[in-house]
């Protein structure tokens, strides 16, 4: 009972090798996007550990030629800007995505407003940082932590809108119409019932924006500009920690490359922490309710 | 929409399993749950509600509050255009069109041209994007099609790290791994095998197009393989089914099947990438070696749009070196929000019906 010809034969064993070459091909792609990040991870460790020590975290940078001296200025100043960044950008954000879910499902302004949030994502960031030198430091005639604070909130508010939209979208509307039926009004349901029960999620996209604008260096170039000495103004120029990778990376002194691996390290342990976290939230899917 | 579907549902699945005495009620109950009559009299209730806040007064403030805040979106972007216009007025007045295709960058003279820093952007998003596209569709065919269930979610976990990385952090690595990898390595390597082409010839110093292409191929090469995983995803197994039952193997599934159902959204998610490589700055900035040069060898140093801002910006002197920096920054805006928006589109064309889901 031989139903194919020679033909066929070799028609299928062409077919054949070529799928296994395909999938071999596409086993070969993944095995070489996985080395190059088990690289760049464990050469940071390797290095960022064997630099790091108490007085990366404690002291100041130490002048050209001396050895020793740390970052804390930069962890600080990092801390500062960031906190300024979130006090402006999540409110905004979380409003912005409150609309999108709450109040504008199904209208062209809300579908316009997503896509523009979407488009500003892909913006550059550096295109954000000459943006606010213009408006802010060429007004004030001094850079200052409040304009590097003012140009990570721009980035944040983009993300933070489309991740609270993503997270409320998912609350099923039965809780939704449960308040409504109980005479709650529209404002506190959005407020104590969608928001209360997405905020796991929305708690973790957050941080997921803080974690990307954490490591942020393009934005505050012209606008945080960096100190070398302790900083606590706004309206002053402060020191952050990825301008300060940025500055000791090309810097002609080892000490200071030494000092660049450790905070790369800290930095990298940092936005690792929040995004497994976000990854933990979304996978365990503690909104998958209806809907 | 969806929700009450879902409760339609839920009541005709909850009606037959109902004891058959209620399903069909006796008339005196039918009466007893007719809706009472409107009372337009004060009740206690209803100034307990006003007094926690019910009214059209309250609820209407909050949308309007939530819709100022959302409109704040476009007026981040009219502001972000508006101000680099302004500030860029010397150049646009001085070199009007012809800024973009002269090839002067003289500060001390005064005469400025973007023409190399378009080239060195070109040259290295669409090189990037050579050598990533092949890889990260490699890499989401992979995870969707032929991997075993239980490496999907550690391998998709480790792609997304590498998003995660800062800008910065690949710089410093290429600074002191990249470079001389491809001083030492790749460079000879290249030059042997490839030099016949006459685009590797010239000083190898490990910084210039080349390395900056290559970082740039690592930094968006999670952008796209994620995304296009999404958009395969998105792609129902009913497609895939039918193709199988015809007798296909499984690449020729994945082929009919899958990649040709999504192909609009595999080239929104490319473009998605470019448009992250166009404006990519820090890693790019530390490895390009920073000098405006065209068709070049690949070897040399060149400048991008966005590096060139990072690295002049902060010592430019004069109204007009500034503002020529400013429009460049001008362009790159622009030419991201084009980018982008054609690739949202695309991306949207395809995943529009699919579930939500935080990357």
């Amino acid at each position: 009972m031989d139903f194919q010809s020679k033909s066929m034969r070799m028609n299928n064993a062409r077919r054949t090798a070529t799928n296994y070459f395909i999938s071999g091909l596409s086993i070969l792609a993944t095995v070489l996007v996985i080395i190059p990040l088990i690289a760049i991870l464990f050469y940071l460790i390797y290095k960022g550990a064997s630099s790091l020590n108490l007085a990366f975290f404690t002291h100041i940078p130490a002048p050209v030629g001396q050895d020793g001296g740390g970052m804390a200025n930069a962890m600080v100043g990092s801390g500062i800007i960031l906190f300024v960044a979130s006090l402006m950008g999540v409110p905004i954000g979380i409003a912005a995505g409150v609309y999108l879910a709450e109040f504008g499902r199904g209208k062209a302004l809300a579908t316009a407003i997503r896509f523009t949030a979407d488009v500003l994502n892909g913006v550059p960031s550096i295109v954000m940082g000459i943006s606010i030198y213009s408006l802010i430091v060429i007004r004030q005639k001094h850079f200052s932590a409040l304009a590097g604070g003012v140009a990570l909130a721009i980035m944040m508010v983009p993300t933070i809108t489309r991740t609270t939209e993503e997270m409320l979208a998912t609350v099923p509307h039965a809780i939704r119409e449960a308040a409504l039926g109980l005479g709650v009004p529209k404002w506190r349901t959005a407020i104590s019932v969608s928001l209360r029960t997405a905020s796991p999620g929305i708690i973790t996209g957050c941080m997921l924006a803080f974690a990307r604008v954490a490591g942020e260096t393009a934005p505050l170039l012209f606008t945080a500009l960096g100190n070398q000495f302790w900083s606590f103004k706004l309206s002053e120029p402060i020191a952050a920690l990825p301008l300060q990778i940025f500055v000791y990376a090309i810097s002609p002194y080892d000490e200071w490359h030494r000092l660049a691996w450790a905070g790369a390290l800290v930095l990298i342990v940092m936005i690792m922490v929040s995004v497994t976290l976000v990854r933990i939230f979304a996978n365990r899917g503690v909104l998958k309710g209806g809907s | 929409m969806s929700s009450t579907r879902m409760t339609d549902e839920r009541n005709t699945r909850s009606s037959p399993t109902a004891p058959p005495i209620l399903s069909n009620p006796p008339a005196s109950f039918a009466q007893d749950s007719a809706p009472p009559e409107v009372d337009a009299a004060p009740s206690a209730i209803r100034d307990f509600l006003r007094k926690r806040g019910s009214g059209r007064l309250a609820d209407n403030s909050f949308a309007a509050v939530m819709l100022l805040c959302a409109c704040s979106i476009f007026a981040i972007v009219l502001f972000i255009f508006g101000i680099l216009v302004i500030h860029s007025r010397p150049s646009l007045v001085q070199f009007g069109w012809k800024f973009f295709t002269r090839q002067a960058w003289d500060p001390v003279m005064g005469d400025f041209g973007a023409l190399p820093f378009i080239y060195g952007t070109l040259a290295t998003s669409l090189l990037a994007l050579c050598m990533a596209v092949p890889l990260a569709l490699g890499v989401a065919v992979f995870l969707t099609e032929l991997c075993p269930r239980p490496l999907r979610a550690p391998i998709s976990f480790l792609t997304e790290l590498l998003a995660a990385i800062p800008s910065v952090v690949y710089g410093l690595w290429a600074v002191f791994v990249l470079v001389p990898i491809m001083r030492d390595v790749l460079g000879p390597f290249l030059v042997k095998t490839l030099g016949w082409t006459g685009l590797f010839s010239g000083p190898n110093f490990g910084v210039g197009l080349l390395t900056a292409s290559i970082i740039l191929a690592i930094m968006i090469l999670p952008i796209i393989s994620s995304l296009t995983r999404d958009i395969m995803t998105a792609v129902p197994n009913s497609q895939r089914e039918a193709v199988l039952a015809l007798g296909a193997t499984r690449w020729e599934m994945i082929r009919i099947g899958v990649l040709r159902n999504s192909r609009i959204g595999i080239v929104g998610a490319i473009m998605l990438g470019l448009g992250r490589a166009l404006g990519e700055t820090m890693a790019v900035t530390m490895v390009i070696g920073n000098h405006p040069n065209i068709g070049k060898p690949l070897f040399a140093p060149a400048n991008t749009l966005a590096s060139v801002i990072a690295g002049e910006f902060s010592e430019a002197t004069g109204d007009l070196y500034l503002s020529a920096l400013i429009e460049i920054g001008l362009a790159l805006f622009l030419v991201t929000i084009v980018v982008n928006a054609i690739a949202r589109l695309m991306v949207w064309a395809v995943t529009r019906n699919a579930p939500a889901r935080v990357h």
